[in-house]
C-alpha cells in the first residue's frame, strides 16, 4: 500500500494513534508534495459522480414498467428522481458546514475515510431502495448519507494542499476542484456501461441495483488510495527555496481567523453572495444547454436538414462540460497571477457581456459564436469554484480554510435549488407568452447576467479583513 | 521520556519518483477515459 512508499513523520505516541489520526498523517522528510494531489484527486474524481446521476434517471423512471419509453403509472416521476440529486446538493452544503471544524481537528485522512464511507455507503442503500422500490430508501441513501459523503470528500483535501503550496494556492485547489468536473466524466460513461452488462446479465431492475452496488463498491475502493496516500506538512516545513513575496499585497494575510469568527466578517457573506451567483448564473446555462440549442438552432432556423440533432445538443452538453472541468484548473491557475480579486471581476465583468449576447447569437442563428460563448461562459463557472479556496485563505489565512471553505458551500446549496427555480419559472413563463427559440430564453439569460452586476459588486466591495478578527500570535505561529 | 517511534524503517526514505508517477497514473488514466468519452460525444456536434 501506499503507506510504505510515502513516508511519515514518526511522532511521540504514535503507538497510541490510530491510523487515521493527525499526527499520523504528517509527513517526513522527503515527502514529495506531488502525491497530495493524487490523494485529492482520488476523491474529487468519485464524488464528482454526483453530477452524473442524470444518467439514472431514464431507467429509475421505467422500473414497474420495464421500458424507459413507455413509464407505467407507478413509476417513479421525474419530479420525484429529481429530489434525489437536489437532496445530495443540499446536504453537500450543510455537511461541508457542519463537518468543517471537526476535519480541521482530525485531519484529512479521516475526514476522507468519512466520506468514502458514506457515499459508497449511499450507493449501498439506494441499491436496496432500487431493489424494494422505496423511493424514501433512495432518497435517504444517496441523497442524505451520499450526500454527506459529499460535503466533507469536497472539503477534505482542500486546507492540506493550501498549506503543501503555499506558493501556488491556486494551482493545488485548482487540481482537486478539476477533479470534482472530471468526476462526471468518468461516472456517466461508467454507469451505462454497468447497467448495459447488468441488463443483459438479467439481473433485474434495469440493472440499477447492481450497477449501484457495484459504483458503490469501485468508488470506495477507489477513495482508499486518497486515504492512505494524503499527508499533512510538519508544522515547520516550507516548500524548498519559498520565500514569502515582500509585494504588500493587504488583500493577502499572513495572519489566522477561525471558522467561528470568520462568519462575524463581511468578507465572509460578501464571498457567499460572489460564489452563489456565480453558480446561480451558471446552472442557467447548465439548465438550459440542450433544448437551448436545439430551439435556437433548429431545422426552421437553420435550414432543412442543417438543424441541431438531439445527438449533436448531447455532444454540445459534453463540450461544455469539458470547458467546466478545463476552466478550474485554468482560472484558478491564472488567480496565482493576476489575483483573487481581479480574476472574479473577470468573471463577473466578461460574464455578464456573455450572458446578455446569447439570446443575440441565438436569435441571429450565429451557431460558432455562441458554441465559444457558451463554454467561455462555463469554464468562468468552473473557475468559480475553484477559485474560492484560495480566496478564503488569502482573506482568512490556512488555519481554518477548510472548515471555512465548507461553510461557504451553502451558497452552492442555494444556488442549486435557486438557479432551477428561476431558469424554470421564466422559460415556462415566456413560453406562456408565445415566445419560441432563442426568444424564449431571453430573460433567463438577463436575469442571469443581472445576478452577475450583484456578485461583480459584491466582489468589488471585499476588503481585507479587520484586524480584530485574527487570532494571536501563538495561534499564528502554530498555523506557519 | 518514552518515545515510541514503532514506524517501518520504509518510512524513512523518501517518496521515489515512481511512487509520485504511479499516484498520478492513478488518477490520471480515468480521468484521461473519462475526458475521451466526454470528447467523442461532443464530436456529434462537429459533424
Amino acid at each position: 500500500m501506499p503507506m510504505l512508499f510515502f513516508p511519515t513523520k514518526p511522532t511521540m505516541h504514535m503507538a497510541e494513534d490510530s491510523l487515521l489520526d493527525r499526527s499520523r498523517t504528517v509527513a517526513g522528510p522527503g515527502y514529495n508534495r506531488w502525491l497530495v494531489p493524487p490523494a485529492a484527486l482520488a476523491i474529487h474524481l468519485a464524488i464528482g459522480q454526483a453530477y452524473a446521476f442524470s444518467v439514472f434517471k431514464k431507467p429509475l423512471g421505467a422500473l414497474i414498467s420495464g421500458n424507459p419509453d413507455a413509464p407505467a403509472p407507478a413509476d417513479w416521476t421525474p419530479g420525484q428522481l429529481g429530489v434525489i440529486f437536489s437532496i445530495a446538493i443540499v446536504l453537500l452544503g450543510l455537511s461541508a458546514a457542519i463537518f468543517g471544524k471537526w476535519l480541521e481537528r482530525v485531519g484529512p485522512r479521516k475526514a476522507m475515510l468519512a466520506s468514502s464511507l458514506c457515499f459508497g455507503g449511499g450507493f449501498f442503500i439506494a441499491a436496496l431502495g432500487v431493489h424494494l422500490h422505496s423511493i424514501w430508501l433512495v432518497y435517504f441513501g444517496y441523497g442524505f448519507v451520499g450526500g454527506i459523503g459529499l460535503g466533507i470528500g469536497y472539503i477534505s483535501p482542500v486546507s492540506t494542499l493550501i498549506k503543501w503550496f503555499p506558493d501556488r494556492r491556486g494551482v493545488a485547489t485548482g487540481m482537486a476542484i478539476m477533479g470534482f468536473g472530471g468526476g462526471a466524466m468518468i461516472g456517466s460513461p461508467l454507469a451505462v456501461t454497468l447497467m448495459d452488462h447488468f441488463k443483459a446479465a438479467g439481473t433485474g431492475t434495469l440493472g440499477v441495483a447492481a450497477t449501484f452496488l457495484a459504483m458503490g463498491l469501485i468508488y470506495l475502493l477507489f477513495m482508499q488510495f486518497g486515504v492512505w496516500t494524503i499527508r499533512v506538512p510538519a508544522d515547520d516545513w516550507k516548500p524548498e527555496g519559498y520565500v514569502p513575496s515582500n509585494e504588500h499585497n493587504a488583500l493577502i494575510t499572513t495572519g489566522n481567523v477561525t471558522a467561528d469568527n470568520a462568519i462575524k466578517t463581511p468578507q465572509f457573506w460578501l464571498l457567499w453572495v460572489v460564489l452563489c451567483m456565480n453558480v446561480t448564473a451558471g446552472i442557467g446555462v447548465l439548465e438550459t444547454a440542450s433544448p437551448l440549442i436545439q430551439e435556437s438552432f433548429s431545422d426552421g432556423v437553420m435550414g432543412a436538414g442543417r438543424g441541431v440533432t438531439a445527438a449533436a445538443a448531447a455532444g454540445f452538453v459534453g463540450l461544455l462540460s469539458l470547458f467546466n472541468l478545463l476552466g478550474r484548473f485554468f482560472w484558478s491557475s491564472a488567480s496565482d497571477k493576476m489575483g483573487r480579486k481581479t480574476t472574479y471581476a473577470i468573471y463577473f465583468g466578461l460574464g455578464i457581456l456573455l450572458y446578455a449576447l446569447v439570446p443575440t447569437l441565438g436569435a441571429g442563428a450565429q451557431l460558432t459564436l455562441f458554441v465559444v460563448v457558451t463554454c467561455v461562459i462555463l469554464s468562468m463557472y468552473g473557475g468559480g469554484f475553484a477559485t474560492i479556496p484560495a480566496y478564503l485563505s488569502d482573506l482568512f489565512g490556512k488555519l481554518q480554510v477548510g472548515a471555512i471553505h465548507g461553510r461557504l458551500l451553502t451558497a452552492w446549496s442555494t444556488a442549486g435549488v435557486l438557479g432551477p427555480v428561476i431558469v424554470n419559472y421564466l422559460h415556462t413563463n415566456a413560453k406562456a407568452n408565445g415566445l419560441v427559440g432563442a426568444a424564449a430564453y431571453q430573460s433567463v439569460f438577463y436575469t442571469m447576467a443581472g445576478l452577475l452586476v450583484v456578485g461583480l459588486i459584491a466582489n468589488f466591495l471585499v476588503r481585507p479583513v479587520a484586524e480584530q478578527y485574527f487570532e494571536k500570535e501563538a495561534a499564528k505561529k502554530a498555523a506557519a | 521520556m518514552d518515545q515510541k517511534t514503532s514506524y517501518p524503517t520504509s518510512d524513512a526514505t523518501p517518496s521515489s519518483t515512481g511512487a509520485v508517477a504511479f499516484a498520478w497514473l492513478f488518477v490520471g488514466v480515468p480521468l484521461a477515459w473519462g475526458v475521451s468519452q466526454t470528447f467523442i460525444k461532443a464530436l456529434a456536434l462537429f459533424q
